[in-house]
């Protein structure tokens, strides 16, 4: 049983959560009802951890497009997109997020996870150095070590922890590829990427932006931070998802070097997969076409946003550094924070919770991610959900 | 004092705080096994090492480090490059 004694630690922690009667990792929604609403443990409950952040998943136009293509296309293509799985879907998709982003080239993954690991594996090889911001994704750093880079990791968001780590490679910094979040998932900050544009272009680097968390939410046209802070044309790839604003499943790339093309020949993760299902694809393009033209989500979005944001700091709770539709709330201890996320439960307010060593330091977060779906009755509820167990901060 | 020792010396000063009662530093102290380092702790060991060194440790050489003296070769073999 060898093999197995490496889980050892983790069923002693999954025992642990389970004897205080915190099942967070176990959440069953019983009965979706709306993007920003569920059923669960038979209670009418609030969604607020979902990434749904236009509230695109019930569309009709989107849930009309995903039917029709099932009934036309059938249910999935059964195949990578090397082979059979390239449908004429796929292509027009790629065609139009390159339209979107205003670039030469797209590649539509099966999910975002893959995506980074599709395009980092394929990009950084042996010879090459990355260097990431510490907070980065999980898919980042794995997609950097399935291509066996040298990864240097560089301090959240320190601009000059940056330079001083591109100044220390010397001459190997003209092709050392920058990885950094346009939205960090966990503390829903930003990256200050106006500097670390700039800090690219003196030391000749390439710089690849991973907007999940900021395509919809961010930018006049919702294209995300590099619209917002002006730096399009700085960056040289794009990565994104389209579990999140556009409210299905799939990953993609975006950029204007032609050599582009060429990674779908060299990334494991992209040649090895089936491609996603017709109806993924029929519906991520009604939702793209909807985040187009339908601006006031994002407004609605960011109103929402910041009445959570300020309401909760009005309250006193310790919070992520900046007003973003992800709000973090740090608490003190794990123990506080199983007792309140259960509490939040009891209250019909579903929020994720995240423990060390899954968040950036030793603080357990209750996470939230606000949509533009909830209702102003909703962001009330969840401020009086709060409210009332902040005796639970309070006593220790 | 030769390279090695010096950065040996510099670790068991950093490593200091994370000993418990009654344990003392050597060269095969395990860093998660026998100090309980997780990764939060070893990222911050990390960082303080690589400013005092005025170096940059990539990830892929932790993948090898379990030990101090793991740990320290590494460290010898990247100020020599730089």
């Amino acid at each position: 049983m060898a093999i197995f004694d490496k889980f050892r630690q983790l069923a002693e922690a999954r025992q642990e959560l389970a004897e205080s009667g915190v099942e967070s990792i176990n959440v069953v929604m019983e009965r979706i009802i709306s993007p920003t609403e569920a059923l669960i443990n038979g209670r009418h409950t609030i969604l607020v951890g979902t990434n749904n952040y236009l509230g695109l998943t019930f569309d009709p136009d989107c849930i009309d497009a995903a039917c029709k293509a099932a009934h036309e296309q059938g249910t999935g293509t059964t195949g990578s997109r090397m082979a059979n799985g390239t449908y004429a879907n796929h292509v027009a998709l790629e065609r139009e997020l390159a339209d979107f982003f205003n670039c030469r080239g797209a590649i539509v993954f099966s999910t975002g996870y893959v995506a980074n690991l599709g395009i980092l594996s394929a990009l950084a090889g042996p010879d090459d150095v990355i260097l990431l911001d510490g907070d980065c994704h999980a898919s980042i750093y794995d997609g950097c070590r399935l291509g066996g880079a040298e990864v240097i990791r560089f301090r959240h968001n320190n601009v000059a922890d940056l330079e001083k780590r591109l100044r220390r490679l010397g001459e190997r910094s003209e092709n050392a590829l920058i990885l950094v979040e346009g939205i960090y998932s966990m503390l829903g900050d930003r990256a200050p990427l106006a500097d670390i544009a700039a800090l690219k272009n003196e030391y000749g680097a390439y710089l690849l932006v991973d907007e999940a968390h900021s395509v919809g939410v961010l930018g006049e046209h919702g294209r995300g931070l590099a619209e917002e802070a002006g730096v399009e044309d700085k960056v040289d790839f794009v990565v994104g998802t389209f579990s999140k604003s556009l409210g299905a499943i799939g990953g993609y790339c975006v950029s204007n070097h032609p050599e582009l093309e060429l990674i779908r020949y060299a990334s494991r993760p992209y040649i090895f997969t089936a491609s996603p299902s017709p109806s993924t694809i029929a519906s991520t393009r009604a939702a793209l076409e909807v985040m187009r033209s339908r601006p006031e989500l994002q407004r609605r979005l960011w109103d929402n946003a910041s009445k959570l944001y300020q309401h909760l700091q009005d309250l006193g709770f310790v919070l992520g550094p900046e007003p973003s539709p992800i709000i973090a709330v740090r608490l003190g201890s794990v123990e506080q924070a199983l007792a309140f996320w259960v509490g939040l439960l009891e209250r019909g307010v579903y929020v994720n919770l995240v423990l060390p060593p899954a968040t950036p330091d030793t603080s357990p977060l209750l996470r939230c991610s606000v949509s533009a779906g909830h209702t102003p009755e909703q962001v009330d509820h969840i401020c009086e959900a709060f409210a009332s167990l902040q005796e639970i901060v309070q006593a220790s | 004092m030769n390279a090695y020792e010096e950065i040996l010396t510099q670790l068991y000063e950093l490593l200091k705080p994370s000993l418990k009662d009654g344990q003392k530093l050597e060269e095969d102290t395990d860093l998660v096994a026998d100090l309980g380092l997780d990764s939060l702790r070893v990222m911050t060991l990390v960082e303080e090492v690589e400013d005092s060194l005025d170096i940059s440790i990539p990830l892929n050489v932790l993948a090898n480090v379990r030990t101090i003296k793991d740990f320290a070769l590494q460290l010898q073999q990247l100020t020599e490059e730089g």
